[in-house]
């Protein structure tokens, strides 16, 4: 813990070391994208070869949530980018108040999300000998369910997982482990949960929105 | 060390400027564009549209949340090199796809 | 060798080795080069567990008919091979042994650039390793290394589940490495040293680490896909809902295919060094074989369909994957002429570490080239799953980045220990390696050419003397393993001190004292020179070291 708020031994200067901490984060941030990139393009795929069964499927899901939880998720975003601000300019209170708001923010997505689940459960929506589809191409529009699931979970297990973290930071911040020179972990913390939101940015319209205009 | 902070409405309308085009990309997926633009592209304009939507939405929290503007210059370099092994993955994948017989594809029709 | 610039060499009496020992000093270490030990029990650890199921495949084969083992067993005994063989000791071997050892030091730093990452990553990778181990102990899986789906997500038996799991975690540790080995490299190099003075060690370390990066996560969700469709009972690649076990493949090939490369670009790297060490010249086309590296990391991204040419993936994608295919030659081709070029010439002398070296480009020349011939659409028709693609990979794995590893352990060893090790006995089992190793693999090629199929426990009797050879081979292969693990053990109770810098090489590395401090550098060096810079004939230099 030592090493918050001052230069780790290995360093030459603060400058360096945040440097560093940045492009690691930002490497870290590349693998996850390779690693959501194999269920996007298993979506590509799968949506361009049965495009009825993913229309009517994506017409299940419930479109008021979907565009709450975007507003939410943005909104976290937005707290959490002026978290980093705060830290950058050493305000500690400030900090700390924006990390709580954007963990409350976080908690209201997942609740959501988990309305949602339940709702997908009670309607048989859950892909396996249970699932029941009243719209053309049932047996493939399963497929659609569980690449719903498939990335959604995985979205909302690093929301889980960045909680987490925020939690840990928020107790950090609190204890005034951060100053205008080392507040790499507030940053690094930020870009996790930006790129986080950026996924959801992709997932709104491919699961919720695209099949929308079929009903017009 | 000199500290960069962008100023706190920066902040705020990036996110007035996300929130415009959430709305926007809801409001545009009832439009079917299929209905006015000539066949054969009509089918992927709404498509079209949502994924630049969004694309516009990341491209405005990585360059103003993430603060890539006014990074150093190789944060570029690993987002575009990543998006570029992720374009290889597609293509690549995708020309099999699209130049493959499908009866490969789908070899059993239950129900 | 005999160039000892120091008068009167004596360990150091500080050292990283010399610290406290007790069991949290190592198990708790954020030294990048305690991590590399760490790293080097667990990777001979799982070489041993994959070595003793080569001996069981080629016990079975010795004889055409299954008589020591049933097919399923067989089917098991391979596949875990293949999963520890590749997973557990290839991947990791030379970056997160050597490299974690080196990287810093080459480039004058005091450790990487997250050194309780680095940790982290240990740890995880023993977690994995520890999954698959429990996997084999409890009947091992039969999916192959592969593991290709609709087998291994619905039909095969055993715990696939768990050591799909394994893998998983293994995967990130290779991407926690890969992630300290990228920023290192763009962040802690010493004043002076650019991009085009870096040991070419180094250039392979950074190609493999892209690879690390955008590759093993693609493999990674995707053996999470394959996992949770076993569970579920359904999922992405599910025929009977319209998925497609070819999309798997794709997935899985995007990574594996460049994983070859991340086994054998560090072992390229340890190559340019030893043969530059060893001919006493500057590797010739230095920034040629820098940027062969980088070529082979990106065009391995764009050949991984050469794997599926037979599966049911379109004929045009074939044609295009086989022809990018053979444009991997040119990266690989330029380093082999360039390392050829360098011995030209030069002072050469004979030490294990050449051998090694020596041995490496012969035998990645024919792994290579092979190759090249497997990745023709049509010859590769004709011998695909047969034992021709065995000998090949094999040829690659073994002949090119197992040599290498070994090279550079017998190049480093008395950095990394102080210690020199026996020269009789090293030259010896370098020699029955290589004869083992040929022996073992070259009958290979021809039983796949005459249509000999892979991964199975019985062959008709006209392939027995050819086997025979085969497995003949492999016993004297074993022994050639087994004799460095000795004379390299016996080889720390050695009273004689290695010294700074026995061959006389330049690099940062042989300006410290064997084995390095603690925080590597008393005062951070500062580079002016080119790398390899060793004095020619003609110049009347002082000799370049400590």
């Amino acid at each position: 813990m030592s090493e918050n708020s001052t230069l780790a031994h290995h360093f030459d200067s603060y400058a360096q070391q945040k440097e560093s901490a940045s492009l690691g984060m930002w490497v870290f941030i590349s693998q996850e994208i390779m690693f959501f990139g194999g269920l996007f393009l298993a979506y590509t795929i799968y949506r361009w070869r049965f495009p009825e069964a993913f229309a009517y499927s994506s017409n299940e899901l419930d479109i008021g949530l979907g565009l709450f939880n975007t507003i939410v998720l943005i909104g976290s975003s937005l707290t959490m980018a002026l978290a980093v601000r705060n830290a950058a300019l050493g305000e500690k209170n400030g900090t700390v108040r924006n990390l709580i708001l954007t963990m409350l923010l976080g908690s209201v997505f997942l609740v959501v999300k988990g309305f949602e689940y339940a709702h997908k459960w009670q309607h048989h929506l859950i892909p396996g000998p249970n699932f029941q589809f009243s719209g053309p191409d049932p047996v493939h529009a399963q497929l659609f369910f569980v690449l719903y699931f498939s990335m959604t979970g995985l979205h909302a297990l690093h929301m889980i997982v960045g909680l987490g973290i925020l939690a840990w930071l928020t107790a950090q911040a609190a204890k005034g482990r951060f100053t205008p020179e080392n507040h790499n972990y507030v940053e690094g913390v930020g870009l996790y949960w930006h790129f986080v939101d950026i996924i959801w940015i992709f997932l709104f319209p491919l699961l919720y929105l695209f099949g929308r205009h079929h009903l017009t | 060390m000199s500290v960069h902070v962008a100023p706190l409405k920066t902040y705020i309308y990036v996110f007035l400027a996300l929130m415009f085009f959430t709305v926007l990309t809801v409001g545009v997926a009832f439009v079917n564009f299929a209905h006015h633009a000539p066949k054969g592209i009509g089918n992927v304009l709404n498509d079209a549209v949502a994924m630049s939507i969004a694309l516009t939405k990341a491209v405005l929290v990585v360059a103003f949340f993430m603060h890539v503007k006014g990074s150093t210059k190789i944060t570029p370099v690993v987002i575009w090199g990543t998006l570029i092994f992720m374009v290889i993955l597609f293509v690549f994948t995708g020309a099999d796809y699209l130049t493959r017989p499908m009866t490969t594809f789908v070899p059993v029709m239950s129900q | 060798m005999t160039s000892q610039h120091e008068s009167a060499p004596a360990l150091p009496e500080k050292h990283y080795l010399s610290g406290a020992w007790s069991p949290q000093d190592w198990l708790l270490t954020k030294d990048h080069k305690r991590i590399g030990i760490l790293y080097l029990v667990g990777i001979s650890i799982f070489f041993a567990l994959g070595g003793l199921m080569a001996v069981l495949i080629r016990m079975e084969l010795a004889t055409p008919s299954g008589d020591l083992m049933p097919a399923d067993v067989y089917n098991r005994v391979f596949t875990m091979h293949g999963v520890l063989m590749v997973f557990f000791f290839l991947i990791p071997s030379i970056p997160a042994v050597l490299g974690n050892f080196l990287l810093p030091i080459m480039i004058g730093a005091k450790d990487l650039a997250f050194p309780k990452i680095n940790l982290l990553s240990w740890y995880i990778y023993m977690i994995g390793g520890a999954m698959t181990f429990y996997g084999l102990l409890v009947g091992g899986i039969d999916t192959g290394w592969t593991f290709y789906t609709p087998l291994s997500s619905g039909y095969a038996t055993g715990p696939v589940l768990t050591v799909a799991v394994g893998v998983f975690i293994a995967g990130f540790s290779s991407i926690l490495t890969g992630l300290n080995f990228i920023v290192t490299i763009h962040r802690m190099r010493a004043p002076g040293l650019t991009w085009f003075r870096l040991p070419l060690f180094v250039w392979g370390h950074y190609a493999t680490s892209i690879i690390q990066i955008l590759g093993t996560p693609v493999v990674a969700i995707t053996i999470l896909l394959v996992g949770a469709e076993r569970l579920f009972h359904i999922g992405v690649f599910d025929p009977k809902i319209g998925g497609d076990p070819i999309l798997f493949q794709h997935l899985f090939w995007f990574y594996s295919h460049p994983a070859v490369y991340i086994m054998i670009l560090p072992s390229m790297g340890v190559v340019s060094e030893i043969i530059a060490a060893f001919s006493r010249k500057k590797v010739f086309g230095y920034k040629f074989v820098a940027f062969a590296s980088i070529g082979i990391a990106v065009l391995g991204f764009l050949v991984w369909g050469h794997h599926m040419f037979t599966s049911g993936q379109s004929l045009y994608a074939g044609a295009v994957f086989s022809f990018i295919t053979m444009l991997v030659a040119v990266p690989s081709a330029i380093k082999v002429f360039n390392w050829t070029a360098t011995l030209y010439k030069g002072a050469i002398a004979w030490d294990t570490p050449l051998l090694y070296a020596l041995g490496f480009i012969g035998l990645f020349t024919i792994g290579g080239l092979t190759g090249v011939m497997l990745g023709t659409l049509g010859f590769d028709l004709h011998v695909h799953d047969t034992y021709f693609v065995v000998a090949h990979f094999h040829y690659v794995m073994v002949g090119g980045a197992i040599l290498g590893f070994l090279g550079g352990l017998h190049y480093w060893w008395p950095k990394i220990t102080g210690k020199l090790y026996n020269e009789f006995w090293s030259k010896i089992s370098a020699g029955i390696i290589f004869i083992g190793f040929n022996l073992t693999f070259f009958p290979q090629f021809i039983l796949g050419y005459l249509g000999m199929p892979r991964r199975y426990h019985s062959y008709p009797e006209e392939f027995q003397v050819l086997n025979i050879l085969s497995s003949a081979g492999a016993s004297i292969l074993g022994i050639g393993f087994v004799i460095p693990v000795i004379y390299l053990l016996a080889s720390l109770a050695n009273k004689r001190y290695a010294g700074n810098n026995p061959w006389g090489a330049v690099g940062l590395e042989w300006q410290i004292p064997s084995p390095p401090p603690t925080e590597n550098f008393e005062t951070p060096p500062v580079v002016t020179d080119e790398p390899y810079t060793y004095p020619q004939p003609d110049e009347k230099e002082a000799p370049v070291g400590v």
